[in-house]
């Protein structure tokens, strides 16, 4: 057992079938991830099945580094193992795509930057040239042209490159290439103290910063039995739905703007910055950046501040009221996002989706409700599920999450409990490993850690909802029109930087 | 459609700086910043934003500009799609090794006179990823920056100083 997680030792021989048989059982891929431990490398798949979760392990000779993939049985898998591939040098057999992923040009060729012996530091010198000879998928025919996008978009985004296939309007066939933010974030965890790790945690993905500090710290207080005070608990709580509303809005207000609804981008985002202006006053910090610390909060709420977040959730819950029938009668924003990028329920379920995304295509999966952690626990959660899987249902859904994160304050507030809200961080007595898992806006976030009796990380793995959400707009985007993959996009909405890492 | 017009009438402007911001301060360098856009860039400041590997914090933040109570084009600033056309580029990140030859691409389709701000810890010194075989530690270690707007994310009223600053200490 690892947290509650039934861990399962396996033989590199038994990794394939033990596998199967999960996939037949209808198991969710949730994560991979593998360590190196001198001798061999240590590769952990976890799963899970009806809100209970499976780690299973096995150790692989690092001499001869060969495994068998899951890919096949599990698409999902694929960009993990690709990953996997690309850090450790671990070869997985019969992957379909043997393709690079993480890997371009600024290490070399059968070196691996989470092996031990290789250094944090620069060995190559020079400019790291571009990734120019990656093999792209072809679709060849008349009539067939290709559009490469990126890495540098037209707005104010995040780097990546898309590349289409193309005939006339319709788009055939998206690839997408990313890995150009890659930072070595798992590489400059090793051997950080827990605060400094919470603090990279915070900078995974900076619209989750809360969320995956939350599951870093959860990993953390796991690994080592720590109880943080009920209060702390609460708050992080509060500050996590504060994030799922800010996003939420931004996100709504971006497909407004895409389909050049101006007035819905205007009114969405002057509600986002009054939820900013208002964390500023609670949290002291517009994104809530580096207020969950190992151990509890670093910042307390007062009954003055609780007061005011009331008050901002029954304005901006009135506000939306209107604001949201506007949006359902009028028929030409209506228009443009009905039936646009529709992701099938059976496609979501192959792919495991996460969130927004899962539940706007049929499924109904929300930690919070289907592996409550505390304080979630305690409260009763209504989870929104649509199953048409397009834009339009996707909005729903998070429109729908607003007012449920409303709710959920509200009642965190007014049970909010007394005392402190820090326990003080004690190092294990050797080294001990945990994991946190955490519904973040986006979906189920997973962090693993392993922590030595000094304190120090010896392996940090955030695993975001994004993973699974990439692929989705590959699939998702088949047969709209080439002005239409920029709403398709925002409405999944990925983040570059959590798995390019 | 009336219901539309009934609610945009009832929000009215809140383009700072008539709410909140009782300092006035974005207004205050907004006007500093026009005065100097006006008589040095023919009045009007392009910018090209580029995400050298940051963690998207600071777009976050970088958008919050064009919100409606900052709405940062009144004072002639606006983002523009193409280096081509843009008189500054706002740079964010460590710079990502796999990001170094798009932003120096990008740094050299930008016509010359230009100006580069970096934005964020990150773009002033790497920040919490700091130099290593995945970044190179900072926008100045890839390209000649200008200006620098420090911050994990700066909030708005700190980016819009950082380019009033910058045009006051390069054109004035
Ligand atoms: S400065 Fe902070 S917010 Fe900006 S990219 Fe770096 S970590 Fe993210």
């Amino acid at each position: 057992m690892i947290n509650n997680m039934s861990l399962q030792d396996i033989t590199p021989e038994l990794w394939q079938s033990t596998a199967i048989n999960a996939a037949k059982l209808q198991h969710r891929f949730v994560g991979l991830w593998a360590q190196d431990l001198g001798e061999n490398l240590e590769l952990n798949a976890c799963l899970e099945l009806h809100g209970s979760y499976l780690l299973l392990r096995t150790l692989i000779d690092i001499a001869n580094p060969i495994i068998a993939s899951l890919t096949p049985y599990f698409p999902a898998a694929n960009r993990m193992e690709r990953h996997t591939h690309d850090m450790f040098g671990i070869n997985f057999s019969d992957h379909p795509d043997k393709r690079r992923w993480t890997h371009h040009m600024a290490w070399d060729e059968k070196q691996y930057p989470l092996r031990k012996n290789f250094p944090v530091a620069r060995t190559k010198t020079g400019v790291t040239q571009p990734d120019n000879s990656y093999p792209f998928t072809c679709v060849n025919g008349s009539g067939v042209y290709e559009i490469p996008v990126g890495p540098i978009h037209a707005g104010i985004i995040e780097p990546g490159h898309f590349r289409f296939q193309a005939a006339g309007e319709d788009i055939i066939t998206l690839e997408e290439r990313l890995g150009y933010v890659h930072k070595g974030i798992e590489k400059i965890a090793e051997g950080l103290d827990t605060k400094q790790l919470a603090k990279l945690a915070g900078r995974v993905s900076g619209d989750s910063t809360i969320a995956h500090t939350w599951a870093a710290c959860l990993a953390l207080e796991n690994a080592t039995s720590l109880k943080i005070p009920q209060r702390a608990l609460h708050i992080r709580a509060i500050m996590c739905e504060h994030e799922r509303i800010a996003n939420h809005l931004g996100d709504f207000a971006g497909v407004c703007n895409d389909v050049a609804y101006t007035f819905g981008y205007y009114q969405l985002m002057r509600l986002r910055e009054l939820w900013l202006r208002l964390n500023t006053q609670v949290f002291g910090h517009r994104l809530m950046m580096d207020c969950i610390t190992p151990g509890g909060v670093s910042v307390d709420i007062n009954s003055k501040n609780c007061q005011a977040i009331h008050k901002q959730i029954i304005s901006c819950r009135q506000e939306l009221t209107g604001l949201y029938q506007l949006f359902e009668e009028n028929s030409s924003f209506h228009d443009r996002i009905k039936t646009t990028g529709i992701l099938s329920v059976e496609q979501a379920t192959q792919l495991g989706v996460l969130g927004y995304v899962g539940r706007a295509s049929g499924h109904k999966f929300d930690l919070r409700h289907n592996a409550p952690y505390p304080p979630y626990d305690k409260l009763k959660i209504h989870v929104p599920v649509f199953n048409n899987g397009d834009v339009l249902a996707r909005l729903r859904v998070r429109a729908q999450e607003i007012l449920v994160a409303f709710e959920l304050i509200a009642q965190l507030l007014d049970q909010l409990p007394p005392g402190s809200i820090q326990t003080p961080w004690q190092n294990p007595s050797t080294t001990a490993e945990g994991i946190g898992l955490i519904e973040g806006w986006r979906g189920e976030i997973l962090a693993f850690v392993r922590i030595d009796n000094n304190g120090l990380i010896e392996r940090y793995f955030p695993r975001d909802p994004s993973w699974f959400s990439w692929p989705a707009l590959e699939q998702l985007i088949h047969g709209n029109i080439v002005p239409d993959f920029p709403v398709c996009n925002k409405s999944i909405n990925g983040s570059y930087s959590a798995v390019d890492l | 459609m009336l219901k539309t017009l009934y609610k945009i009438f009832k929000i009215g402007i809140v383009t700072e700086p008539l709410s909140q911001d009782k300092n006035n301060t974005f207004k205050r360098l907004g006007d500093n910043c026009r005065k100097i856009i006006d008589a040095r860039f023919a009045g009007s400041l392009a910018i090209r934003h580029i995400d050298a590997g940051s963690c998207n914090g600071c777009e976050l933040e970088i958008h919050a500009l064009n919100n409606p109570f900052y709405d940062i084009e009144r004072f002639g600033i606006h983002f523009v799609a193409s280096p081509r056309h843009a008189d500054l580029l706002l740079v964010t990140g460590p710079v990502s090794r796999h990001m170094e030859s798009a932003l120096i691409t990008t740094y050299n389709a930008t016509p010359n006179p230009k100006l580069v701000l970096a934005v964020g810890e990150c773009g002033a010194c790497g920040g919490e990823f700091g130099c290593s075989y995945a970044c190179a530690g900072s926008i100045a270690n890839v390209i000649p920056v200008d200006g620098v707007i420090t911050g994990c994310p700066p909030t708005p009223i700190n980016l819009l100083r950082g380019i009033l600053e910058l045009l006051e200490q390069k054109i004035n």
